[in-house]
């Protein structure tokens, strides 16, 4: 079972653990992840304090995307489930901006699964984060160690 | 043939424009590109950006990539959601 939402409404996260409870009695371990915005980000080895973030999508191919990451997610680890929220608009720090929750029927399973649909969500689903920050507002960078991140599971 | 072409992020900031209708000859992505960056200097730098990304009808592809008439291509550059 794949859910995939792209919203501006805040995640419900008693309704999505729920939702994950409930896909099967042969569920034996679920994994989530939540991401949240900080107050801090690191340019060029240095820390800038950041103020507000804005996230923007390309409508259809997000979920798409996200709808083929949690596919191959699926198959791959044999999951019972795959829930990604992803949150679009602006956001002040400590907001939710993206919850990942996967149903497996073991422990293994369930962590490689969360992690894996983060690490490509990261580099292949069309979301794009400018932040503002004292020194004015900025697009984030895509950062190699994202793609390291996702290039492990080839 | 006409393309839908659509910008996203740094791209479409810098062109002040979310997207255009393309009228004109190309068979792949990177002719596609050649052919938008003649029609203006700031198509020309934006679509410079050293890690362009593209996606044909929502699918990401590589600049060789075939494009035919009535396709979606976007341009953007590298995601960062999560």
């Amino acid at each position: 079972m794949i859910h995939i939402a792209v919203q501006t409404s805040d995640i419900d996260l008693n309704a999505e653990y729920a939702a994950l409870r409930s896909v099967s009695t042969h569920v034996g371990g679920i994994a989530t992840f939540l991401g949240v915005m900080r107050d801090v980000n690191d340019v060029a080895g240095n820390t800038a304090q950041v103020n507000t973030l804005t996230l923007e999508h390309y409508p259809v191919m997000t979920e798409k995307s996200l709808h083929a990451i949690a596919q191959q997610a699926q198959t791959r680890f044999d999951l019972h489930a795959v829930r990604v929220v992803h949150r679009v608009g602006t956001f002040t720090p400590t907001d939710a901006i993206v919850w990942v929750g996967v149903a497996a029927s073991h422990r293994q399973a369930a962590f490689d699964g969360c992690a894996y649909v983060m690490d490509y969500l990261k580099t292949q689903a069309p979301f794009w984060k400018k932040e503002t920050t004292p020194q004015g507002a900025r697009w984030v960078d895509a950062r190699d160690s994202d793609t390291a991140a996702q290039q492990r599971w080839n | 043939m006409t393309l839908n072409i659509k910008y996203f992020a740094s791209i479409r900031e810098a062109l002040n424009s979310d997207g255009e209708v393309f009228t004109g000859a190309a068979t792949t992505v990177a002719q596609l590109k050649t052919a938008l960056s003649n029609l203006s200097p700031a198509h020309a730098a934006a679509l410079a950006h050293s890690r362009l990304c593209v996606a044909v009808n929502q699918q990401m592809v590589k600049h060789d990539a075939a494009v035919k008439g009535g396709d979606e291509v976007a341009f953007f550059p590298p995601v960062t959601g999560g």
